[in-house]
């Protein structure tokens, strides 16, 4: 891996729309370098938009976001999105799509070794002549995130990456983030919605949140996450801060049958 | 091993298969005009039609040949596809390069695609005096006004196809590092690609319109003075050569854009 990791600053970061609608406010955020940071919060609370705001695809309305210490100005190339979406070109093949990714610079010959690595390792050997309209949308979308790795980012930018993809598929696709990001030593940016992914596989969890009369989310909680990865899916101490995160996402704790019972 | 061999010969019997399928589409599409002549060869064989009003196929096969004798034949084919050609290359390429600068830069887009409507709404032929008047008789008012003819379906394909590239792919372009040109050249043109090669060939159909609207108004050669002419002359044979040339050449030239198309899809 040739791009070292970078720290992320959020310092006081706002955004509002051009049509007035305000997003974010007031966001204070340190990530270290190698860090690797969940973002949990209800849909809609902005967290696609702050991810564009460190990619700089927008430009915060208040506010500055450092990348390595220095201030983010127009599309930062120490960063690498995975969109929601997979976003591939439908003209190109798998590889034609990841090759894309390439940083500038990469000859033609290793490019191509560098893609046919990447595209085997998030397991789609065999498909990389394929166009995106003849793979599953969990295949595009494990396209879209070879196309982020090749780049070698400083900072990996996830937007729900796995929330397509089928359950079992979802849990190798995580083991294997938490492997890529162990062997590059990689910032992680990770939005999600699925508290037990989170868990699995964050050193730190986010939680943005609105407070109703103030318009924008902003960092509600911040909850560490103090276990060295890999983790086991079953640890029970896992358990009690999946309950308390589940809460603060306005999933109360079931009550337990002796209470009800009179 | 052998999953990837099977794949291989499957794709080889599935081109196979395209190329009968392609004949076979070649072969539907000449029934149609086959039933033409034979209705044609039988009315005029029939007698339902004067021979001045209907000539038999043979007569215009002889007039092909009396044409070809007197070398005129050749002389009206090439000023017409010489009309065409320069007047199409000129007229596309201005509406390539203004429909994109329309189509994705909303201040250009302002500016001119108001006044550029307008100038459509205006018929064409009301542009022919002024074209005379300006450019005198010779090659310069047909050239201009196939041009004309060709510019604006191509302006307002492409303009209309840049200005709707999914939003999605330009900003995932643009997270990878694509600005400007290379934004251009990678991901929109692509993306508008049918849509810009639909647009040259309604373009090309409508250069042929205007050639023959040029030609009939004030010219001493090419196909639309051909029809005139044997109008005039009382020659329904070659009146009716004129409009099998024309059906030929348009089909051939769009034929030509459609393979070049296909060529260029392949490339990307
Ligand atoms: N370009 C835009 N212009 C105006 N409003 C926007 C724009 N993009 C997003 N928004 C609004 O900003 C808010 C946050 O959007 P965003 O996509 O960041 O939410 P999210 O937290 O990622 O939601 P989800 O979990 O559903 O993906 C939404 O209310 C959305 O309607
Ligand atoms: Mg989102």
């Amino acid at each position: 891996m040739a791009a070292t990791a970078a720290g992320v600053g959020l310092r006081g970061i706002g955004h509002t729309f051009g049509n007035g609608h305000t997003v974010l406010r007031d966001i204070e955020l340190d990530i270290l370098p190698g860090e690797l940071v969940a973002i949990l919060g209800p849909s809609g609370c902005g967290k696609s938009t702050l991810l564009k705001l460190v990619a700089g695809l927008e430009t915060p309305t208040a506010g500055e976001v450092l990348v390595d210490g220095r201030a983010v100005r127009g599309i930062d190339d120490r960063c690498a999105v995975v969109f929601q979406e997979p976003r591939l070109l439908p003209w190109r093949d798998l590889a034609g799509n990841v090759a894309l990714g390439l940083p500038k610079g990469v000859g033609r010959g290793s490019g191509r070794q560098i893609v046919g690595h990447w595209l085997d390792v998030v397991g789609l050997e065999g498909f990389h002549r394929h166009r995106p309209r003849q793979v599953s949308g969990g295949m595009a979308q494990r396209a879209a995130l070879a196309r982020a790795l090749v780049r070698e980012p400083g900072v990996l930018l996830l937007d729900e990456p796995f929330a397509a993809l089928d359950a079992l598929t979802r849990l190798r696709m995580q083991d294997l983030l938490a492997e890529v990001q162990r062997g590059a030593g990689t910032t992680v940016l990770l939005v999600t919605h699925d508290v037990d992914e989170a868990l699995h596989l964050a050193d730190r969890v986010v939680l943005l949140d609105t407070q109703p009369p103030v318009a924008g989310a902003t960092v509600a909680t911040v909850l560490d996450v103090p276990w060295l990865r890999p983790r086991d899916r079953a640890y029970p101490e896992l358990a009690v801060l999946r309950a308390d995160l589940l809460e603060r996402l306005g999933v109360p704790r079931p009550t337990p049958a002796e209470e009800t019972t009179p | 091993m052998t999953g990837r061999a099977a794949l291989g010969a499957s794709g080889a019997s599935r081109s196979g298969g395209r190329r009968s399928a392609r004949l076979g589409r070649l072969a539907a599409g000449l029934v149609v005009p086959l039933i033409a002549l034979a209705a044609w060869q039988a009315a005029a064989g029939a007698g339902v039609f004067t021979p001045s009003q209907l000539p038999a196929p043979s007569a215009v096969l002889a007039a092909v040949a009396e044409l070809v004798r007197r070398g005129e034949l050749w002389q009206h084919v090439a000023i017409s596809g010489q009309r065409v050609l320069l007047g199409f290359a000129a007229g596309a390429s201005v509406g390539l390069v203004s429909g994109a600068a329309v189509g994705l830069y909303a201040p250009v887009r302002a500016l001119l695609a108001p006044s550029i409507a307008a100038l459509r709404a205006v018929p064409s032929l009301a542009w022919v005096p002024l074209l005379v008047l300006w450019l005198g008789i010779a090659e310069g008012p047909k050239i201009v006004l196939v041009a004309i003819g060709a510019f604006f379906p191509v302006y307002t394909t492409v303009s209309a196809a840049l200005a709707h590239v999914d939003p999605h792919l330009v900003e995932a372009g643009r997270a990878y590092g694509l600005r400007g040109l290379g934004l251009l050249t990678r991901i929109q043109l692509p993306y508008a690609a049918p849509a810009v090669f639909a647009g040259l060939r309604l373009g090309l159909a409508q250069g042929w319109l205007f050639l023959v609207a040029a030609e009939l108004i004030a010219s001493s050669m090419g196909l639309g003075f051909l029809l005139i002419d044997s109008q005039n002359t009382g020659r329904t044979d070659i009146l009716l050569l004129s409009i099998l040339l024309l059906a030929l050449l348009g089909k051939t030239a769009d034929a030509l854009l459609g393979l070049l198309s296909r060529f260029l899809a392949g490339a990307t």
